[in-house]
């Protein structure tokens, strides 16, 4: 019978069913950072168990680092005892960590692609439910909680229910200006912030099969929050040349064999689905959050909605309460809308390419007065490729700060915070109440092109017209 | 690993209305820089339940009539967002035992039965009508029946529903998943053996 990706890979990975009926599932890579893991090093430690493979399992220090500071002991006490319980973690179990030190340091889901250790056809677990990018790869990918953390280190496995799939088919192509963060925007207002709930994600269709390893992960990213917990996309060339010649991917003879288990993973041409979607790329717009999750998002051409005008009592409410916070005017247009802060990176748009794409056209402007605008590459590998292309340089020219790598002002975890009710322009993936460390803070969410049309003119902004986008 | 059995929980009840109640929400992300779970209770909702200067805001956890209350009452989609097991650790640690909502977000929903907290669905109407009571009489006992799937209240009934899977390893003390895992190693080996990238 034809099977699916997803199929496939749980299949390959079902170690046997639990009395419960769920399924003890492989886990092949574990990716671990220091927000979410030393807890559950703790719990090992209480129950006297080993990490039974450690080489499967990777370090990285993300969140908390400061990106404007280096040097050891960081000023906050509580981020430098994260980041040295973790060191000692790996040292204790034998885990490769990627420290600063190593030059490879990043946003765990930057590092993963880049090291090669993320590949098609294998299930990765991580304790951050960002870990729906990998699976722009055609890895299954799990974002799991501490004690499944604990799991996964003691076992290799945890204990899941099988998803259904949903295809998700994006046909045609997108016009110029709009971006693969357009789509998963769009896909979210669309489908709603629950509507994936249960599902893992297929997208394909045209426009992925276009789109680089990098669009595709920036899809597959915010897969959660559209309440999906995997996202997805078959492997083909696009996804081997990116692999090919990074440091974890197979070499010489594995190379090729593994470019064959590869291509035989990707989802049977004929195979069903629990549900299929299709929108067509053209009528996908530049779009913008207005509100306080991911699905309250409008067209940049579009009006902050008015309660008066909700369809439900439902609605109206969430409606309500997301302007309250926000303090939109309803029925006003979002263009217009004047920003205090613009943060480009993120495990969502921090890579090379988004760098380089706002590069292309930030030459020459200027980040408007009032705007605090940072720019953080999501590894220090992404870093280090921007400085040898002098895209820093166009950054720090046009008035943004340059900065170290790390999660940065996505979730404040580190001194990058909002402060009062800022409002932010920015390429992360989330807008939640207080997300970005100020308790009153205001994020809107938006394509990295977007975020720097709001900084060089202090607001909210069609880029295609401040940049005069041309379709190619 | 012997676990309890978690076939109810029974105690006092406190409503948080609202869908799409996210984890930030929850247990804000600041107050993550720890490395444990200890001492997490008094952040729950930190940001909807403080002003900045520290005083409280009028929040359903900040009301005394719901102090010590054991049962949350809430909307859809609860526990969206991130997948940090901060969040049912915060409400565990605060002295919650058992949610109904709507419905709840993938990954907090297997953290909290991970953590033996039953999460129960209940319509929208079943948890207004049980609020309504709590409300009326906030020192009534609720009982979350995990077994049954089903809320007693003030001498009420309301239906309630939960993922088969999570109520079996609720109700019969398997929802530590790590004792069962550890028995199937030997096949764990033998399965990555198998497979190309783990047995080079």
């Amino acid at each position: 019978m034809p099977k699916s990706l997803f199929q496939k890979v749980w299949d390959a990975h079902s170690v046997r069913t639990l009395a419960n009926g769920q399924t003890q599932l492989l886990i092949g890579t574990h990716l671990i950072h220091e927000v979410t893991s030393p807890q559950a090093f703790g719990m090992l430690r209480d129950l006297g168990l080993k990490v039974l493979m450690p080489h499967r399992t990777f370090a990285t220090v993300d969140h908390i680092v400061p990106t404007d500071e280096v040097t050891e002991p960081y000023a906050d006490p509580l981020a430098d005892a994260m980041i040295k319980s973790l060191r000692q973690s790996c040292r204790e179990f034998g885990i490769t960590f990627f420290d600063r030190a190593t030059g490879k340091q990043g946003i765990v889901h930057v590092v993963g692609p880049e090291q090669g250790i993320t590949q098609p056809g294998t299930t990765i677990a991580c304790g951050d439910s960002h870990t729906s990018t990998h699976g722009a790869f055609g890895a299954i990918a799990f974002g799991i909680g501490t004690t499944q953390i604990r799991d996964v280190l003691a076992t290799q496995t945890m204990a899941l229910g099988r998803l259904k799939v949903r295809r998700i088919n994006v046909t045609g192509r997108l016009s110029a200006g709009v971006y693969a963060k357009d789509v998963i925007l769009h896909l979210i207002q669309t489908l709603g912030v629950n509507g994936g709930t249960g599902f893992a994600y297929e997208y394909g269709g045209e426009v992925f099969d276009r789109f680089s390893m990098e669009e595709r992960m920036t899809v597959c990213n915010m897969s959660i929050e559209g309440g999906a917990r995997v996202g997805y996309v078959n492997p083909d060339a696009t996804t081997f040349a990116y692999l090919e010649g990074r440091p974890y991917s197979p070499k010489g003879a594995a190379w090729d064999a593994a470019v064959a288990v590869w291509k035989a993973v990707a989802s049977d041409p004929d195979c069903a689905y629990d549900d299929v979607v299709t929108l067509r790329g053209e009528d996908i717009p530049p779009t913008v959050t207005w509100g306080i999750n991911p699905g309250q998002a409008v067209n940049i051409d579009g009006c902050i909605p008015d309660s008066s005008k909700a369809g439900s009592v439902d609605e109206k409410a969430s409606i309500d309460e997301a302007l309250a916070y926000m303090k939109l005017p309803p029925g006003a247009p979002i263009k217009g809308t004047k920003i205090d802060v613009a943060f480009l990176g993120s495990c969502t748009n921090g890579r090379l390419s988004d760098f380089q794409e706002v590069a292309k056209y930030l030459k020459g402007r200027r980040v408007a007065p009032g705007v605090k605008a940072i720019a953080v590459p999501g590894s220090q590998g992404v870093g280090a490729l921007c400085v040898s292309l002098g895209i820093d340089r166009v950054f720090r020219e046009a008035g943004f700060e340059w900065r170290e790598a790390g999660c940065s002002m996505c979730l404040a975890m580190n001194p990058d915070k909002l402060v009062g009710d800022q409002l932010c322009a920015s390429s992360s993936n989330r807008n939640f109440k207080g997300r970005q460390g100020s308790p009153t803070g205001r994020t809107l969410l938006m394509s990295p092109l977007m975020v720097a049309a709001a900084a060089v003119t202090g607001r909210v902004s069609d880029a295609r017209n401040v940049f005069s986008v041309q379709q190619n | 690993m012997a676990l309890e059995k978690i076939t109810s929980v029974t105690g006092r009840a406190v409503c948080v209305p609202g869908n799409d109640i996210d984890t930030d929400r929850i247990i804000p992300a600041r107050f993550m820089k720890c490395v444990t779970f200890d001492g997490l209770g008094e952040y729950l909702f930190y940001d909807v339940r403080k002003n900045a200067d520290g005083t409280d805001r009028p929040h359903p956890l900040n009301d005394p009539r719901f102090k010590n209350a054991a049962i949350l009452l809430s909307g859809a989609n609860f526990g969206c967002g991130s997948s940090r097991e901060h969040a049912p650790q915060a409400l565990q640690k605060h002295g919650f035992r058992a949610i109904v909502a709507e419905s709840y977000a993938e990954i907090f929903f297997g953290n909290c039965t991970t953590l033996g907290i039953p999460c129960l669905s209940a319509s929208r109407a079943e948890i207004q009508r049980i609020a309504a009571a709590v409300e009326q009489n906030p020192a009534m006992e609720v009982v979350v029946d995990v077994a049954w799937a089903e809320i007693r209240f003030g001498g009420q009934t309301a239906r309630a529903a939960m993922r088969e899977s999570a109520r079996d390893a609720l109700a019969n003390g398997r929802w530590d998943a790590i004792g069962d895992l550890l028995e199937g190693v030997e096949d764990v080996r033998r399965l990555a053996s198998r497979l190309p990238y783990l047995a080079t």
